[in-house]
């Protein structure tokens, strides 16, 4: 019963979250210059410019715009891009799955690589392995994405001829490899860091001596006292960590034509597609949300003093 | 004409030379690239005015006319021939009887009445109304007043007459894919803008949104024997550096070229070989608001044109990937006079001028500009200490394209730096300086002068081609003297082409608008 209030309460919370996020953009997108009318259409006819706002319902009061729009919102209708003049949810349909794809195989990247290199950097602070992982780590949160990714493409791609530089494909794991690791390593950097700290900080613990001290062999300390600990901090980074590769993609979609949801974002501003930009910062919160909240779950599972109060 | 003054450099030669020399080969895959953002806007291709979609839209459709790039002038695509009378302001047209629409049905005269009236419609706004309102009663039917536009009339199932309502070359105006036929029956349904049915050489397969379109060759394509290849792919890569590996890697065909990689790849001997270049028709400049006191008077204006080491600039910032301007119309336009000379940088006339318009320690204006490499920021910076050596002093503000276009119609400026398409029609393109043409629409610098407007008339009356040519190259050089802009360049667009795709042509309207059905893979193409 715990659990479900929480469950509850949280989805609530979520609203006013959404409300303030639909608001910011389309608060944003009134005071900024530039319309989509005048990519739309440079006609000579002044007329043309006001039936396209008319047709698009730019000719209404900010206000009323984000009334209707909130209250198709409501109803799951995220409106009609302006530019494709097709639904956006049909649009944003198309581009999550390849978003998701790329995320969280970027994710795993990094999960899989950064964790057990700062676990081992731990065990032996100050050595080689130490020594050689932070180099990685530091080298991995400085390097830019876009480098990154053109010198991946170089190296596998063109010198080495084991991968494709660019594009879907059939969206299989061949094509997604570059983007993924591109998108991957800077999270994974991160993660190494910060199992490092962690493991290193309960290694010193009264609760880990303690364990030692009452004879328990090294590799059970870590792996009943020192890693159950040090999850519920990596799950904290990794709850976190999704929502920043969300927006992060935009560059790497971008960088690789991976049709996503980041590279329909990045037209859509520059076209001051509004209902289409609404939609897919929607999708990015509301995947945010959803992720940190099955992370606020999973502590409760790691850790069984962690109460949903 | 056309031919003579076209810039072929490069491939550009390799490439007609060796297509003429090879027996093109049938099958094959084609994969273009889509540099111009990271999606296409739309599979209806009425809906959307961007280069970006008319690179697919060649492949998929077709209109009344086509571009023909070695001509250098529209030519009747699915028209046969029209036969002109009412004193020029009546086409018939005679369709072609062997068009055949991707679902089978064959193209009549409905087709095309259905698709120009559904361009009109008013309330969709569709950007190539612009185009069609030249049909008698068009503007009618865009109001909302008429359901049908009364200027076209079904003479039979392959016979069209259209009625103008000015004495235009309609070829110049229903040539691109903006006017595209549609099958009438099909386009209205929903389904139409997922799987879009054309009458061009290739039908749809598939669209990955933010990635590619692929096509497949339509074999009941009108034109015998082509297209040749079995496929067209057209990835989405907005990234030039991506481009640049994918092409290295032999994954694409076509590669558009920045400045930077252009001097790359000349110098590369493996990769110099594959550049395709050609004038485009879009004339760079940075127009001045005569609004602004300085800026009223002819002698700062061309002041400003003698200030500045326009040669300079694109050798070293350009990197070469321009043609120097002398005046409006590009080096591709059938009217541009080559006799006519630049403006020669010249500081000490500069400041001459300057001293006998009353200002003879300068003067300061805001100077509005995108960041676009070839004609924003980086230009108007390196503009700005040529002015300040005649005095003049420049304050920059700075916006995003979008908010650009919006500042050049609206007035709102003292100076702003841009790109302007300047043909391929040279009378629509001067036009656009003609008092009666509304700020909104193209006289960007609101200028009015009546022997301009005298001209442009006289050449609109013109029955004979050479003295309407002549007409407008007085125009030209009346507004080089009056210099309402300083002249910087006309876009040289660059192409890399891969040796085993021939026929690729130097479209001056947009070099990345190919006519797909002339294009061939060899067989060392590694798509095969």
């Amino acid at each position: 019963m715990p659990m479900l209030s929480f469950l509850i309460r949280r989805l609530l919370q979520t609203i006013p979250t959404v409300l303030a996020v639909v608001a910011l953009v389309f608060v944003l997108f009134s005071v900024v210059p530039g319309s989509i009318v005048s990519s739309m259409s440079d006609d000579a006819d002044p007329q043309v410019e006001l039936r396209l706002k008319k047709q698009l319902g730019l000719d209404d009061p900010v206000y009323v715009r984000f009334g209707a729009y909130i209250a198709k919102l409501a109803t799951g209708d995220f409106g009609t891009s302006f530019r494709t003049r097709e639904p956006v949810t049909a649009m944003i349909a198309k581009r999550a799955w390849p978003t998701l794809q790329l995320v969280f195989t970027a994710m795993a990247f990094a999960v899989l690589l950064g964790v057990p290199l700062g676990f081992i950097a731990a065990l032996r602070p100050g050595g080689l392995v130490d020594t050689l992982a932070m180099v990685v780590a530091v080298s991995g949160l400085s390097i830019a994405k876009f480098w990154l990714g053109l010198v991946m493409m170089y190296v596998f791609a063109l010198k080495l001829g084991w991968l494709p530089s660019f594009g879907y494909g059939d969206g299989g794991l061949k094509y997604l490899l570059l983007p993924a690791v591109t998108l991957g390593v800077s999270p994974m950097a991160l993660f190494a860091r910060t199992t490092r700290a962690a493991v290193l900080e309960i290694m010193t613990a009264d609760f880990v001596r303690t364990a030692r001290s009452k004879g328990m062999s090294e590799t059970r300390v870590v792996k009943w006292h020192v890693m159950r600990n040090a999850l519920v901090i990596i799950l904290t980074t990794v709850g976190l960590q999704f929502g920043g590769l969300m927006g992060q993609a935009v560059v790497v979609e971008k960088l690789f034509s991976w049709p996503g949801i980041g590279s329909l974002l990045v037209d859509s501003v520059l076209q001051r597609d509004l209902p289409a930009v609404q939609g897919s910062i929607l999708v990015v919160v509301l995947a945010f949300l959803a992720i940190n909240l099955l992370i606020d779950v999973l502590y409760g599972v790691i850790d069984p003093r962690i109460r949903y109060a | 004409m056309f031919r003579m003054i076209a810039i072929v450099a490069g491939l550009g030669l390799a490439l007609a030379g060796s297509a003429e020399a090879q027996t093109p080969r049938k099958g094959g895959t084609i994969r273009m690239t889509a540099p111009y953002g990271s999606s296409f806007t739309s599979l209806d291709i009425h809906t959307t005015q961007r280069a970006q979609d008319e690179i697919y839209a060649k492949a998929l459709h077709r209109s009344l006319y086509i571009w023909d790039s070695a001509e250098g002038k529209p030519i009747p695509e699915l028209a046969k021939e029209a036969v002109v009378s009412g004193g020029g302001l009546v086409y018939t047209f005679k369709l072609r009887d062997d068009a055949y629409f991707h679902n089978g049905r064959k193209m009549t005269a409905d087709d095309v009445i259905w698709s120009y009236n559904r361009i009109m419609d008013g309330a969709k706004a569709y950007p190539g109304a612009r185009y069609v309102r030249i049909i008698e009663g068009a503007a009618a039917v865009e109001k909302g007043q008429a359901k049908e536009i009364s200027g076209l009339k079904k003479i039979d199932d392959f016979t069209v007459e259209m009625k103008l309502t000015e004495k235009v070359d309609p070829a110049f105006y229903l040539f691109t894919a903006l006017t595209s036929i549609y099958p009438a029956d099909e386009a209205a349904k929903d389904s139409f803008i997922q799987h879009p049915i054309g009458l061009g050489p290739f039908k749809f397969v598939e669209h990955v949104p933010g990635s590619r379109i692929v096509m497949e060759r339509w074999d009941k394509f009108y034109k015998p024997g082509k297209p040749y290849a079995d496929k067209v792919i057209v990835s989405i890569m907005a990234e030039a550096a991506a481009r640049d590996v994918a092409f290295r890697n032999k994954e694409i065909d076509t590669s558009v070229l920045g400045p930077a990689q252009y001097v790359a790849y000349q110098a590369d001997p493996n990769l110099k070989g594959t550049i395709a270049e050609v004038a485009e028709v879009f004339t760079r400049y940075m127009g001045m608001n005569p609004a602004f006191k300085p800026f009223a008077d002819k002698r700062v204006r061309q002041a400003i044109n003698y200030a500045i080491d326009t040669d300079l600039i694109i050798n070293k910032l350009v990197k070469g990937k321009a043609y120097r301007a002398t005046s409006w119309l590009p080096l591709t336009s059938s009217a541009y006079d080559k006799a006519m000379k630049p403006y020669p940088y010249d500081p000490a006339k500069a400041k001459q001028l300057l001293a006998d318009a009353g200002y003879p320690s300068g003067f300061e204006f805001e100077w509005t500009t995108s960041q676009n490499e070839s004609w924003g920021l980086p230009i108007v910076s390196a503009v700005i200490p040529m002015l300040d050596k005649v005095g003049i002093k420049v304050k920059v503000k700075q916006v995003e394209a979008a908010v650009l276009s919006e500042v050049v119609r609206s007035g709102d400026y003292q100076a702003f730096i841009y790109s302007q398409q300047t043909g391929p029609d040279p009378q629509a393109a001067l036009k656009c300086f003609h008092s009666s043409t509304p700020q909104s629409a193209c006289n960007y610098m609101n200028f009015k002068n009546a022997e301009f407007d005298k001209i442009i008339d006289d050449a609109g009356q013109a029955d004979d081609t050479a003295k309407r040519t002549q007409l407008l190259q007085k125009a030209n050089a009346l507004l080089y003297d009056e210099a309402p802009v300083w002249f910087f360049n006309y876009n040289k667009a660059v192409m890399a082409v891969q040796p085993w795709l021939h026929g690729v042509q130097l479209n001056a309207t947009e070099l990345t608008h190919q006519n797909v059905e002339d294009i061939w893979v060899d067989e060392t193409s590694p798509a095969k």
